[in-house]
């Protein structure tokens, strides 16, 4: 590539602002009994490296699984040991068993920050890269530019470096099998997104588009011939780096299902905290997780997940391509973070990797979705006592996307892909010329409602009687968004093929 | 819609960089301050609440006032936005006051006041001539100029990290360099005037001034050959310079000298009992010759030439300010360095007067009086390259000849700024940001000269990759290794006289360079 040196200048100014961003505070920093992320990250390399493997999931007198018990997969725990033998070399004190409880230092900050850069510098960013460079039918300065936009977006820099997680490592992997799996390296993006959901469960999100698409490649290419191969040697890959993530702990069948509970602990209910889902927004209203019994509300939850992605996926096995594949992940994802059980607010960084995937196909749609889902993290990274990066990074990745894409000029039905669901819908309503406009409106209201709500949760204090009152009506407002775009993605899906079909007819 | 569209620029790279830059510089607020920062609030405080007649006496704190006047009027209307901020650190006896209301103010401050200089930087732009316009945006001399300019890596880290204000500085001598181009004389002047009476830094490129607007303004023709018109001389030019010239300095100075206060005023300005290198030796040719000097008496201490019980003990870089005696080597006085400053600036005076080249010989000329000035000043500090460099930057967009030396000085000043930032969280950024400037500098410039001969040769290559390897072990083996506590001072030392001899070799191309170009007249001809 020509262009190399702007491809290294787009990568250091990601990593500029990534360094910068971890210079201010982290989760629960100086607020014990409990503290936060960045202690269960702490904690994790104190019990992986102090304990033998069969411990790290049960609880114990060395391993109370009330204080930040492991309850990651397997991958997540090798990750911590690996980093605990460093910290070891450095300063023992850092995961000492016990006293290290709570330790905290500048010189412990920068080496766990440093542990963060060090593996998406290794995983999420070359994919990144990679991904930008693979992209087909744009220019080189477009593939740059977009690679910018993608190092740049907020939500994940915020919360990996500002309040101290490692999800660029189960994203970054997931990223590299989207990128093996539409390359056509089928058996290399299927171990790397095993690898990926070993590392974090939440990855299951994306894992119904990963097998729809390779089942409907391999239906494709025929089940008697060709596709049985394909399928039979993926369903290998799969089984086999599966075993050997958990190969400590398939010698026994109680080690295998307390690492299966810590995983999934079904009885912390339908959502913790503040989350932009249906259900918490429906809580509003009311009080579902009390009235109901939670066997119905797992049960509600799962029909609802279901249904809102089983037409997206149909589609998928029946066309595969790999235009299709990504806006089923988003639309996947995006189902289960609104209508799954137990939703964290961070797993909104599982959607918004999928939409940044296609920000070059519907630049101003992925641009108004990613300010969104960074708005809805407001409330954690006000906690964090990170206002300050989090406006800035926010902008910055505007001001990005403005320039690079000149995303205003992108709003007609074609370019925002549009096109053939309004064409299907004049055939009956004539007059529905108005969509394009709408959904500018729509942006318009959306981001002065987000910056309104930003400038009043800092500014003003809640009523005493409602001291949730903000963060409420910032998941209030991120839902509602997130709904609306599960609708257009949707759209998007189910007309695409179409399209393509009767474009194929006229030519 | 449509006015979010023109707002936000679409395609207009302009205020995208700039904007892009701003917000980097808000993400460095957090960063390590040097106590530059204690100096500014210390002013705040002086000028805030003592009376102008106690300004330049007041000495509660270290930090006294030592910059002219019009800087301590803005320390003085900063202060009053200063008050809604945080009302403590306008307290004289505050010292080392720093709540995180005065790090917001003292930092945003900075950044708010570099609008003046992306201001400069966009009058500069249109200022270039754009022949070579090739298709790519990236590929056009105005963008590289700009970049080169407004995300300068040594800016960023002297401003937004280690905390001075020389950005709006720099940008009224590039915004007069600016108007200067553009034929507007007397407001040129007058800029460069005012900026003399902010930081008196600034007279290390004031020959140039002087001599360009005499020669190239006072004069109003030249004779076909290139060389004077004598009878051409306008009396009025010089007197409303003159006029333009001593209005300001009576605004600055006059209430001083009504308070019969200029001696200390001056005493204050130019302190000259510090000695001839700060703690960390500017890599200029005082640093050649210190270096020089050590290794001269590790010789002799070695062959025995020289008796250890004679040999003053203080290292030159252990960290304090103080007089420093040559064990081999004459030592050196105030007198002696600003005589080799004046011989060093003169060639290139001549030049300008007797070769004039227009706005570009002039910046040729300011650039070299900001180096030599550099190269052979008393009291140098690392800091006072960018007075170079900056103005470089805008020679390097036009010609081959001129980007090779900008990148070589450029490079290595910048990365002699380094031990600036001594703390670990500012490691990587320090490293980020460099490499950032360095490959885009390099690459681009490149891009820009493709059809001509290559920009370095094999041995500036060689030179400038050595970078790398010097800072690996400096900062990444030195420390672990048992010279860390026999020799302390060695990194920097060996920064000081790595750097110094690229910025010496860039110093000594540009002379040449500037001294061999045929005059304007001949060039056209050809």
């Amino acid at each position: 590539m020509e262009k190399w040196y702007l491809m290294t200048i787009v990568v250091l100014i990601g990593l500029t602002v990534r360094w910068t961003v971890s210079l201010n505070s982290y989760s629960g920093a100086g607020k014990p009994p409990m503290f936060g992320d960045y202690e269960a990250q702490r904690h994790w390399q104190e019990i992986t490296f102090n304990l033998p493997v069969k411990q790290w999931y049960f609880n114990s007198s060395d391993n109370n699984l009330q204080y930040w018990g492991l309850d990651y997969p397997p991958l997540t725990a090798y990750h911590s040991l690996l980093c605990a033998y460093v910290a070891k070399f450095i300063n023992p004190d850092w995961i000492a068993l016990h006293t290290s409880r709570g330790f905290e230092s500048q010189a412990h900050k920068l080496f766990m920050r440093t542990t963060v850069l060090i593996a998406d510098l290794l995983i999420y960013i070359p994919a990144v890269v990679l991904y930008c460079c693979c992209l087909k039918d744009i220019s080189t300065k477009k593939k740059i530019a977009n690679a910018l936009c993608i190092l740049l977006y907020p939500g994940l820099i915020l919360i990996d470096y500002g309040h101290f997680q490692y999800n660029s490592v189960s994203l970054g992997f997931a990223l590299w099998g989207v990128l093996g799996v539409s390359c056509d390296w089928d058996l290399l993006g299927s171990l790397a997104f095993c690898l990926a959901i070993n590392y974090k469960q939440m990855e299951l999100y994306h894992s119904l588009p990963f097998f729809c698409f390779l089942l409907g490649k391999c239906f494709k290419k025929g089940l008697k011939g060709k596709g049985f191969v394909l399928l039979v040697k993926l369903a290998c890959t799969v089984v086999a780096s599966f075993v050997l993530c958990w190969l400590p702990f398939f010698t026994e069948r109680e080690q295998t299902l307390q690492v299966l509970r810590r995983l999934f602990p079904v009885d912390r209910g339908l959502f913790e905290d503040k989350v932009a889902n249906i259900w918490c927004s429906f809580n509003v209203f009311l009080k579902i997780r009390d009235i109901l019994p939670r066997h119905i509300q797992l049960i509600m939850s799962f029909c609802f997940t279901f249904l809102s992605l089983l037409p997206a996926c149909i589609k998928l096995i029946l066309q595969p391509s790999s235009k299709g594949f990504k806006f089923t992940l988003v639309s996947c994802a995006l189902s289960f973070f609104l209508f799954s059980f137990q939703v964290h607010e961070k797993s909104i960084l599982l959607v918004s990797l999928p939409v940044c995937l296609v920000l070059s196909e519907i630049p101003f749609m992925s641009t108004w979705f990613l300010l969104v889902s960074t708005f809805s993290l407001l409330p954690l990274l006000l906690k964090d006592e990170l206002l300050m990066p989090s406006v800035v990074t926010t902008m910055a990745f505007f001001i990005a996307c403005v320039t690079s894409f000149s995303i205003f000029e992108k709003t007609s039905e074609e370019e925002l892909q549009l096109k053939s669901f309004s064409i299907s819908v004049r055939k009956y309503l004539p007059c529905f010329t108005f969509l394009s406009r709408m959904i500018q409106y729509l942006f318009l209201i959306s981001v002065i409602t987000m910056v309104l709500l930003t400038l009043t949760t800092v500014t003003l204090d809640p009523p005493q009687k409602l001291p949730d009152l903000f963060s409420v009506l910032v998941c209030f407002v991120s839902c509602l968004n997130f709904l609306f775009f599960l609708v257009y993605f949707n759209i998007i899906i189910m007309w695409d093929s179409k399209s393509g079909r009767n474009q194929k007819k006229i030519t | 819609m449509a006015a979010l569209t023109i707002a936000a620029g679409t395609g207009n790279w302009f205020s995208a960089l700039a904007l892009g830059v701003t917000l980097l510089k808000c993400l460095l607020i957090p960063t390590y301050h040097s106590t530059d920062f204690e100096v500014h609030r210390n002013w705040l405080a002086i000028t805030h609440s003592l009376p102008i007649s106690q300004w330049y006496y007041e000495a509660t704190s270290e930090w006294t006032l030592d910059y002219p006047p019009f800087f301590a009027w803005f320390e003085y209307i900063l202060s009053h936005v200063a008050k809604y901020f945080d009302q403590e650190m306008l307290n004289v006896r505050n010292l080392n006051y720093s709540s995180s209301r005065t790090l917001l103010f003292q930092r945003f401050s900075v950044i708010f006041m570099d609008v003046l200089f992306v201001y400069a930087v966009h009058e500069c732009c249109k200022c270039i001539d754009g022949k070579k316009v090739g298709k790519e945006l990236t590929e056009k001399p105005k963008f590289i100029l700009s970049v080169l300019l407004l995300w300068n890596f040594g800016l960023l880290i002297v401003d937004h990290i280690h905390f001075q204000y020389n950005g709006f500085l720099f940008g009224l001598m590039l915004l007069s360099i600016a108007r200067l181009f553009q034929k507007r004389h007397m407001e040129g002047a007058f800029l460069f005037a005012v900026l003399l009476h902010f930081k008196h830094i600034y007279l290390y490129v004031a020959p140039a001034y002087g001599v360009y607007l005499l020669r190239s303004y006072c004069f109003t023709a030249n004779k076909p050959d290139g060389s004077i018109r004598w009878n051409s001389f306008s009396f009025v030019r010089v007197i409303s310079l003159g006029l333009v010239v001593f209005l300001v300095s009576a605004l600055s100075l006059g209430p001083f000298l009504a308070l019969n206060q200029l001696p200390q005023v001056f005493s204050r300005l130019f302190p000259f009992k510090r000695g001839l290198c700060h703690a960390y030796w500017a890599p200029n040719f005082w640093a050649l010759y210190n270096g020089l000097d050590k290794v001269l008496s590790v010789i002799g201490l070695k062959l025995k030439f020289l008796d250890p019980n004679n040999i003053p003990k203080a290292s030159m870089t252990s960290g304090l300010v103080q007089q420093f005696q040559h064990t081999v080597l004459p030592s050196v006085t105030p007198l002696a360095t600003l005589i080799c400053t004046l011989i060093a600036i003169l060639p290139s005076i001549f030049c300008l007067w007797f070769k004039p080249q227009g706005p570009r010989g002039f910046l040729r000329c300011l650039t070299l009086c900001a180096l030599s000035s550099f190269m052979f000043g008393w009291h140098v500090h690392e800091k006072a390259i960018l007075l170079a460099i900056l103005p470089m930057s805008l020679l390097s967009v036009q010609k081959a000849g001129d980007a090779s030396i900008f990148l070589i000085l450029t490079t290595t000043g910048h990365y002699s700024l380094f031990p600036l930032l001594f703390t670990a969280p500012e490691l990587p950024i320090k490293i980020l940001l460099m490499l950032l400037f360095t490959i885009y500098s390099i690459s681009s410039l490149k891009t820009l000269f493709r059809k001509e001969k290559p920009l370095f040769n094999w041995m500036e290559t060689f030179y400038l990759l050595g970078l790398g390897p010097l800072e690996v072990c400096c900062e990444f083996v030195f420390p672990f290794t048992s010279w860390k506590v026999k020799y302390p001072f060695l990194p920097l030392l060996l920064t000081s006289v790595y750097c110094a001899v690229g910025i010496t070799y860039a110093w000594f191309k540009l002379y040449v360079s500037v001294l061999i170009d045929p005059p304007v007249g001949k060039t056209k001809k050809q």
